[in-house]
């Protein structure tokens, strides 16, 4: 394998220094939230590591179709490392959003629509994982795990308006309208600011991890290669 | 309003949790990647000079 391409080494950095500017306007930018104080705060990371998490198993689910298109396995590479950091981000969002819930709903979890959606969303994800490594034939596999993130995918658009489509406790960030949420705020300035600095920087760090996953996809390839030309 | 104390707590306890699970990622993807580059050396090793497979045994 090729020694680490400069865009990459660059990618890495800006990726590390966005990370900390992201903590630097969590703590010490955006300004305290009146009721729930500094429990708030998870909220921008919390919201950023979802969105990355959702994004990446569309794009998952895009690598899918690429692969049943063109039957090229450099696809199913692809999707298996969008799938494998979204599941992890979207793990975090998962436990950050239960430590949040703690103390402003009372309760760790609750069977809430948006809740219960994001749990199935995880849990599709976490079968795919484990499914694929039950499949040997390369081509096989492939068509299946094509197949399975784009059935799968359905589930994303589901979680993100599953606040719109029932009541929910969940507070709606953007638009707002829920009335039985509970944990709503009003969002200042400063407050979306650092909102949306958060998506930015996580999408660069999801951008990175991908590239870092997909290098490592291509190794363990290729170590696959080596070994059946060391056997003959 | 949540207090104070307790506000901090959960602050503190949700952001290292988020931090834990990105570094514990961060790690596995680190050694998965050593051990395929071990993986990788060793099997030239063996292509190059087939002898050395009983050094691996």
């Amino acid at each position: 394998m090729s020694s680490q391409p400069k865009a990459l080494t660059f990618l890495t950095i800006l990726s590390a220094v966005l990370f900390l500017g992201a903590l630097w306007m969590v703590f010490l930018f955006a300004p305290l939230e009146a009721v729930m104080n500094y429990v708030q705060k998870i909220f921008y990371f919390h919201i950023a590591n979802a969105w990355v998490g959702m994004l990446g198993f569309l794009a998952a689910a895009v690598a899918g179709i690429l692969y049943l298109v063109k039957k090229d396995l450099k696809w199913d590479l692809v999707e298996l490392a969008a799938v494998e950091i979204s599941v992890v981000f979207f793990s975090i969002t998962i436990v950050s959003g239960s430590i949040w819930a703690r103390p402003t709903w009372g309760t760790w979890w609750t069977w809430d629509p948006r809740l219960t959606t994001a749990a199935i969303l995880e849990m599709i994800y976490l079968a795919y994982l484990l499914l694929r490594q039950g499949i040997e034939d390369p081509e096989r596999r492939a068509r299946f795990s094509a197949v399975y993130t784009l059935i799968g995918s359905l589930s994303v658009p589901l979680t993100f308006f599953s606040i719109i489509l029932w009541q929910t406790i969940h507070p709606e960030i953007i638009g707002g309208g829920n009335s039985g949420s509970v944990g709503s705020f009003g969002m200042t300035t400063p407050m979306l600011l650092t909102m949306f600095y958060c998506l930015f920087t996580f999408s660069f760090v999801f951008v990175t991890l991908f590239w870092y996953r997909i290098r490592l996809g291509r190794l363990s390839e290729q170590v696959e290669i080596l070994k059946l030309k060391v056997m003959e | 309003m949540i207090p104070f104390a307790t506000s901090i707590k959960f602050m503190i306890g949700g952001y290292s949790a988020i931090f834990l699970m990105l570094a514990v990622y961060l790690v596995t993807l680190v050694l998965r990647w050593r051990r395929m580059k071990r993986d990788m050396q060793m099997l030239e090793n063996i292509k190059n000079d087939p002898g050395e497979a009983n050094k691996y045994q």
